[in-house]
């Protein structure tokens, strides 16, 4: 049970990995996404995108300012501006 | 005939000159690997980009498209966006791009429209402004920056899009080198805006949900896809310029090494035709004794 995740800038590919769950700040609210989430796109605020490596675990917070995000057949993938490292 | 003085003096210069540019050569080199990369890490991002525009664009058109997509409803009046380098020595680069956007100008003004420029980059201004001093409009300045960076092509786009928006133009494209390799750059030609429709993407049958719309969604990636082809023409312009300087600036180091040589063969020859010359006298006068 893993889902593709991957956070692309237009600098460099930031990651690209699979993940348990990751929750994405939605433009109209947060959404977590697991493995098998139905087609789905959404433009996100400025906020942290949490990373669940395996489930239970403590998540990963990367800072993302404007983009947006897609939910396909190949996983979760996130389009942003700007990465707070 | 050149004196020895004087040949010598010719050859210590040339060989400065070799060495400003091997120097340069060697410095191109070092920033092509890192221009190269940069321009390959950001493909992705494009690329995913683009895929989405493609799937966007498809479902919402017609009358509800955003203008960045559907244009003005007319297509008289042009601006060329064109990317040139800031900085020289680098071959006949910018001499290429300021021939591909005389050779667009000519073609639009052939066919009636009106025609302005953007100029981006400071090496195109002159070549430009020699033959179209009325048409230069606005132009952004990347010489203030190490490496153009998304802060550039985010001011860029955003002065474009507003310029758009006032209706200053109909139509803009972008001209810009492509970086195929060290030898080959090509001066590319691309709409800009209106975003030119993409094939349309395969048709899936999931049903993608949308939040909060389509439309919504399209008129906020517009301008982000504006704003990432022009950071792709910098990255391109960057890598262009690096490669292009350095076989440039490997030309001229060959080029130097063999005027040295030839200018040593020279000196040699003149120095070795006044040591004959001085025994000739030296003999003549003993045997005169």
């Amino acid at each position: 049970m893993a889902l593709h995740f991957e956070l692309v800038t237009p600098a460099k590919l930031v990651r690209s990995e699979d993940v348990h769950m990751v929750v994405v700040p939605g433009s109209e609210g947060e959404f977590g996404v697991l493995e098998g989430h139905a087609p789905f796109m959404s433009t996100i605020r400025d906020g942290a995108v949490q990373v669940y490596k395996t489930e239970g675990s403590a998540p990963e917070t990367i800072e993302v300012r404007g983009g947006f995000a897609e939910v396909g057949e190949n996983g979760l993938t996130v389009l942003a501006e700007h990465v707070e490292a | 005939m050149p004196s020895l003085k004087e040949l010598k003096d010719r050859i210590g210069s040339v060989k400065s000159t070799q060495k400003i540019t091997k120097a340069k050569q060697m410095v191109a080199a070092a920033k092509l690997r890192r221009a190269q990369s940069a321009a390959e890490a950001a493909r992705p991002y494009q690329e995913r980009l683009a895929a989405v525009m493609a799937s966007l664009a498809g479902k919402v058109s017609g009358d509800s498209a955003p203008k960045l997509l559907a244009g003005t409803g007319s297509d008289k009046r042009n601006l060329l966006v064109v990317v040139n380098t800031d900085k020289g020595l680098c071959g006949g680069l910018n001499s290429n791009l300021v021939k591909a956007a005389k050779a667009k100008a000519q073609e639009l003004l052939a066919e009636g429209k009106e025609v302005e420029f953007y100029l981006v980059g400071k090496k195109g201004r002159a070549p430009l402004k020699r033959e179209y001093a009325d048409k230069i409009g606005k132009g952004f300045d990347t010489s203030t920056v190490k490496t153009p960076g998304f802060e550039e092509a985010d001011a860029i786009a955003a002065e474009l899009i507003g310029m758009f928006e006032e209706g200053k133009f109909d139509i803009a494209h972008l001209i810009y080198p492509t970086f195929q390799s060290a030898l080959v750059q090509n001066p590319t030609v691309n709409q800009l805006i209106p975003v030119p429709s993409p094939e349309t993407a395969e048709e899936t049958d999931a049903v993608v949900e949308y939040e909060p719309g389509e439309e919504e969604i399209l008129e906020e990636l517009l301008p982000r896809y504006v704003k990432t082809q022009i950071f792709g023409a910098l990255l391109e312009r960057e890598a262009s310029e690096q490669g292009a300087s350095m076989t440039a600036m490997d030309n001229a180091t060959r080029n130097a090494g063999d005027l040295i040589n030839k200018l040593t063969i020279q000196y040699n020859r003149s120095r070795q035709a006044a040591i004959t010359t001085e025994l000739i006298e030296i003999i003549a006068g003993a045997e005169a004794l």
